[in-house]
């Protein structure tokens, strides 16, 4: 089964074409650049790209896996619209998948996974052997709970939060920035692409509430 | 009457609109409209007194696909029917902007159908086609809405349309909003303005008319201002209840509606007189307010201009508006956009599409 999938959760923006058979994941192709600014000007070209790449068209498409964050919301926003619309106009399911388990299910022993919620501020959740437990929160990075930051916590630290506010956790943190992997969010949605579940309604992982500011001109 | 043959060929175009609090699709077959499909977040906007560009984008993000589903079934029409998507690239509030241009780029690929940048206000403009047929060029345009108040100089919807005048500070549709808010109307103002006017006397108080005077129209003839204007309203108003006596709402917002709608009619008729245009196109959602239109259509008859504009529902914000200016764009033969254009929040008004910029 050839797969589209998406992640805009931090900032890179990335895209890539899976293949899944039965249970081997083979990335075919794969288009990423760290650009938090910019996601609608680049994903889209990123799909040609992969597509051109493999030798594939749209219509050789049979699904869409897209991260659904925690991310900042208008760059998250653009790679959800981009998998609902094309998953949409191709006439194929599209599945969501919390981005940080494309960081944390690759992890091994206690980890924190951690992304850029800018505002000085981290979406993290914790793995147990690439297990998330509980749900993805937003807090300071140097005001994690007790159960992550002390004793019996999280043994270190991974993602483009972690790196960034290496010297604010409690936890050592891996300084090279790491973003989710495309093919780990795939192999989540494994089960949904097999089994043929129905296409889902896409709702990002925001944890925040709206700035309740009105903007000044309306148009 | 064209027969049914060309009827057919023509460009079947849908557009997509997300610059401010509408989800708009619409889709239109040439000059025809096909579908509307609007999903509004207004009313969760009201209690701010403005839209929240976060709740219009999250909003926006929601009904994406069900609007563009629901105008396809109103069309009776299937994505592969399409001759062209249109979208607006800009201006509008950027996150909301983005969601829409996502879509966009991204059901042309999925589909294969060419994409068309386009820019919100002269899709303003070109909604009009939709009701009265092709725009006579060149034309005067007169748009005005709560983010723009420009007279436009159309000489070409798809590529040349140039600025004459604007708004140097408020935009119309702002003061309005702003003057209801004094008035303690709800928002959106307009709509509560228009109909507070319909009961009150548009002489009960002469407000100032900005950049009219002869200073003034030497260097800034077809602009506009309406700060000056909000400003007097609220002073008389806390003059009034300094005096300890009651604000006659339908009064002050037909004098206000009164100042409003004199200059921006005054100065597109002087434009339209000036470049010896014989049309001009009212547009925006202002030009949903009855006062304007009225005064417009008795100012434009005395000076021997056709004025013309779409029913109230067109001039608001909306997906038919992006599909006519893409209609016309494919219709005109310009070249579709490149994918990986930008959302433009501030896109320059005289750039009607990004469908000839490399
Ligand atoms: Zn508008």
């Amino acid at each position: 089964m050839r797969v589209l999938a998406l992640d805009t959760s931090t900032s890179a923006v990335q895209a890539a074409l899976v293949d899944l058979d039965d249970d081997e994941l083979f990335l075919t192709s794969f288009r990423r650049e760290i650009d938090g600014r910019g996601h609608v000007e680049k994903l889209a070209p990123f799909i040609e790209g992969c597509l051109a790449d493999a030798g594939k068209t749209a219509g050789d498409v049979e699904a869409v896996v897209a991260g659904i964050g925690p991310g900042p919301f208008t760059g998250l926003r653009v790679g959800m619209v981009t998998a609902a619309a094309f998953a949409d106009g191709a006439g194929i399911p599209v599945y969501g998948v919390c981005s940080l388990d494309g960081i944390g299910g690759n992890t091994r022993g206690r980890a924190l996974a951690a992304t850029d919620a800018r505002r000085k501020e981290i979406y993290w959740a914790v793995y147990e052997d690439g297990v998330r437990e509980g749900e993805p929160q937003v807090s300071k990075p140097a005001e994690l709970p007790e159960w992550v930051s002390g004793s019996g916590g999280a043994d270190y630290a991974i993602g483009e939060g972690a790196s960034r506010y290496a010297e604010q956790l409690s936890v050592p943190a891996e300084t090279v920035p790491v973003y989710p992997d495309l093919v780990k969010l795939v192999e989540l949605a494994a089960p949904r692409l097999l089994s043929g579940a129905p296409s889902e309604q896409l709702t990002p992982l925001y944890l925040r509430r709206p700035d309740a500011q009105p903007a000044a001109p309306r148009d | 009457m064209k027969n049914d043959s060309a009827r057919l060929s023509e460009p079947v175009v849908m557009g997509i609109e997300t610059s401010c609090d509408e989800t708009g699709v619409g889709i239109v077959r040439g000059t025809e409209l096909l579908a509307d499909a609007v999903a509004s977040s207004v009313d969760e906007h009201a209690r701010f007194g403005g839209v929240v560009p976060e709740v219009a984008s999250r909003a926006h993000l929601e009904a994406m696909v069900p609007t563009v589903q629901r105008a396809l079934d109103d069309a009776d029409l299937t994505l592969a029917d399409l001759d062209g998507i249109a979208v607006t690239a800009g201006p509008g509030l950027a996150g909301a902007l983005m969601v829409g241009v996502g879509a966009a780029k991204a059901y042309s690929i999925a589909t294969g159908v060419p994409l068309y940048g386009v820019n919100h206000l002269s899709a303003h403009i070109a909604v009009d086609t939709l009701e009265n047929g092709p725009i006579p060029e060149p034309a005067i345009g007169l748009l005005v809405s709560g983010g723009h108040s420009s007279i436009m100089m159309v000489e070409d919807l798809a590529g040349k349309v140039t600025q004459l005048g604007a708004s140097i500070d408020d935009a119309a549709g702002e003061a309005f909003d702003k003057v209801a808010r004094l008035l303690g109307l709800p928002f959106p103002g307009g709509p509560y303005i228009d109909r507070a006017a319909k009961e009150g006397d548009r002489a009960y108080v002469r407000f100032p008319r900005g950049l009219t005077a002869a200073k003034d129209m030497e260097r800034h003839r077809y602009d506009f201002s309406f700060s000056g204007l909000k400003t007097a309203v609220a002073r008389w108003i806390e003059a009034r209840r300094a005096e300890g006596e009651d604000v006659p709402v339908n009064d002050v917002a037909a004098a206000f509606q009164e100042a409003v709608c004199d200059v921006l009619t005054r100065k597109a008729i002087l434009a339209a007189k000036e470049h010896g245009v014989d049309t001009i196109l009212l547009g925006g959602g202002v030009a949903a307010n009855s006062r304007l239109r009225t005064l417009a259509a008795e100012r434009a008859e005395e000076a021997g201009i056709t004025l013309r504009h779409p029913r109230p529902k067109l001039c608001t914000d909306n997906g038919a508006m992006v599909a006519a200016l893409g209609s016309h764009l494919v219709a005109a033969g310009v070249a579709p956009s490149r994918i990986d254009f930008p959302a433009n929040s501030s896109m320059d008004i005289e750039v009607v599409s990004l469908a000839d910029r490399l």
